[in-house]
């Protein structure tokens, strides 16, 4: 899935990847391709991760894992790096979910069960101001539940927000019309994804 | 002359009271004043509010202060952590109260206060549970929700390099929140590895001006919140 959405992240883009398999897609990326990441705790030039024992506690991801900055990197102080997100300066953002539904919506940071502690860190701000939202989720929870659904049932993070999903049987842009395949993974056929999808899906064009 | 210097940490915090409001710079353990922290512990004032975007971890630095009984509301974005474990238990059982900020409201909230704006609005958590009760206006035909901004009585945040004028800079991303958090507090408490002579740090790369800041405290060697939880270190 990571390296699928990697084609699609054009060169010379600004990118903000959420953590977990989001966070795989920079390693996908064809060669060529100059892409700039952005992580929202102050650094523009985020380059990859440290070779063991050169770690530096204070320079860190939005995981909190260490990472390193490229030659022509810059920090900033948080009001700065939220200003990129919700200035709609950043291009694109890839972000995993529990459920998008047809018009778009998101819902990625609470169950809201009542015993929850809620935790919503940058995610409302980047749906909310990223000019491209890219979601990248297996099609099914474990249970075998569709993630894509008519509409969300968890809270949401953001309304109409989503543009593109990237899961384990297709990719799947949001259109006014519903789900639209754009592209079925080898070897799956269009009912199988119908069948494991909650909500209007388009066929191929 | 003007030095904003002070000779130790418990000097540098000794008026913060029972029921103030604490902004303490860091994302994790980056940037975290955990000297300044600790010393508030030593103080022991009560009933804070204290707005940090996580809740700490292990039992040092703000854990340790919230721990102790000390923090009556967290304002943060994102209070679970890995390896925090004081917060949870404390709101679940209802001892402690949480105001959950989407980080970058959390971050315009604070610039804003310290700007002398207060409230804006915002398109973050429009037709989210975030936004419930929240004043909402239609701009250019998009909605938005009003935000009020966010001040402090102290701010405790941590440096790299600092002159008596309290001219900063940072280190790296241990930058975040401390620059919005200097500007928005009354009294801005800085601990600093290094302290230069004035103009050593060039005009031109200054990050926070002297103005924003109060007491200056240099701490040569500060303690780092992952090796303090590996060493299985527990505050006081």
């Amino acid at each position: 899935m990571a390296k699928r959405a990697a084609l699609d992240i054009p060169n010379g883009s600004y990118v903000n990847l959420g953590i977990g398999i989001p966070e795989k897609v920079a390693q996908y990326v064809p060669e060529g391709r100059e892409v700039i990441y952005h992580t929202e705790n102050g650094l523009l030039g985020m380059g990859s991760v440290p070779a063991s024992g050169d770690e530096d506690p204070e320079l860190i991801n939005a995981g909190k894992k260490a990472v390193t900055a490229i030659p022509g990197a810059a920090f900033f102080h948080h009001a700065d790096s939220f200003s990129m997100i919700r200035g709609q300066h950043l291009d694109i953002c890839v972000l995993g979910a529990m459920q998008v539904s047809e018009q778009g919506d998101l819902a990625n940071w609470s169950t809201g069960e009542p015993d929850a502690i809620p935790a919503v860190g940058g995610a409302m701000d980047l749906v909310a101001g990223v000019k491209t939202i890219y979601v990248i989720t297996q099609h099914c929870t474990k249970g075998g539940v569709s993630k894509l659904v008519e509409s969300c049932t968890y809270p949401l993070t953001g309304k109409k927000v989503v543009n593109r999903i990237y899961t384990d049987l297709a990719v799947i842009d949001v259109t006014p019309a519903g789900f639209q395949i754009v592209e079925l993974a080898p070897s799956v056929y269009f009912e199988y994804v119908q069948q494991r999808t909650a909500g209007q899906l388009l066929p191929e064009k | 002359m003007i030095d904003k210097q002070v000779d130790s940490l418990i000097t540098a915090v000794s008026d913060i009271f029972d029921g103030a409001t604490v902004m303490i710079g860091g994302f994790g353990e980056a940037g975290s004043p955990i000297e300044l922290i600790h010393a508030l512990i030593d103080l022991g004032a009560k009933n804070l509010t204290v707005v940090n975007n996580n809740t700490g971890s292990g039992h040092v630095g703000l854990a340790a202060l919230i721990e102790n009984g000390q923090v009556a509301k967290m304002i943060c974005s994102y209070p679970r952590t890995v390896g925090s474990m004081v917060f949870p238990e404390l709101y679940q059982s209802g001892k402690i109260e949480l105001e959950l900020v989407p980080q970058g409201t959390l971050a315009e909230r604070i610039r804003s206060g310290g700007a002398g704006i207060p409230a804006f609005y915002t398109a973050t958590s429009v037709g989210t549970p975030l936004a419930e009760g929240k004043e909402q206006r239609h701009f250019d035909g998009h909605d938005y929700v009003m935000e009020y901004g966010l001040k402090a009585d102290f701010a405790l945040i941590k440096c790299k390099q600092a002159d008596r004028y309290g001219n900063l800079i940072y280190n790296k991303t241990a930058r975040n929140f401390a620059p919005i958090m200097a500007m928005a507090a009354n009294t801005t408490i800085v601990q600093a590895e290094s302290l230069v002579k004035a103009g050593e740090i060039d005009a031109e790369n200054v990050v926070t001006p002297g103005i924003f800041v109060d007491r200056i405290v240099t701490i040569t060697n500060p303690a780092q919140e992952s090796k303090l939880i590996a060493e299985g270190r527990v505050y006081p």
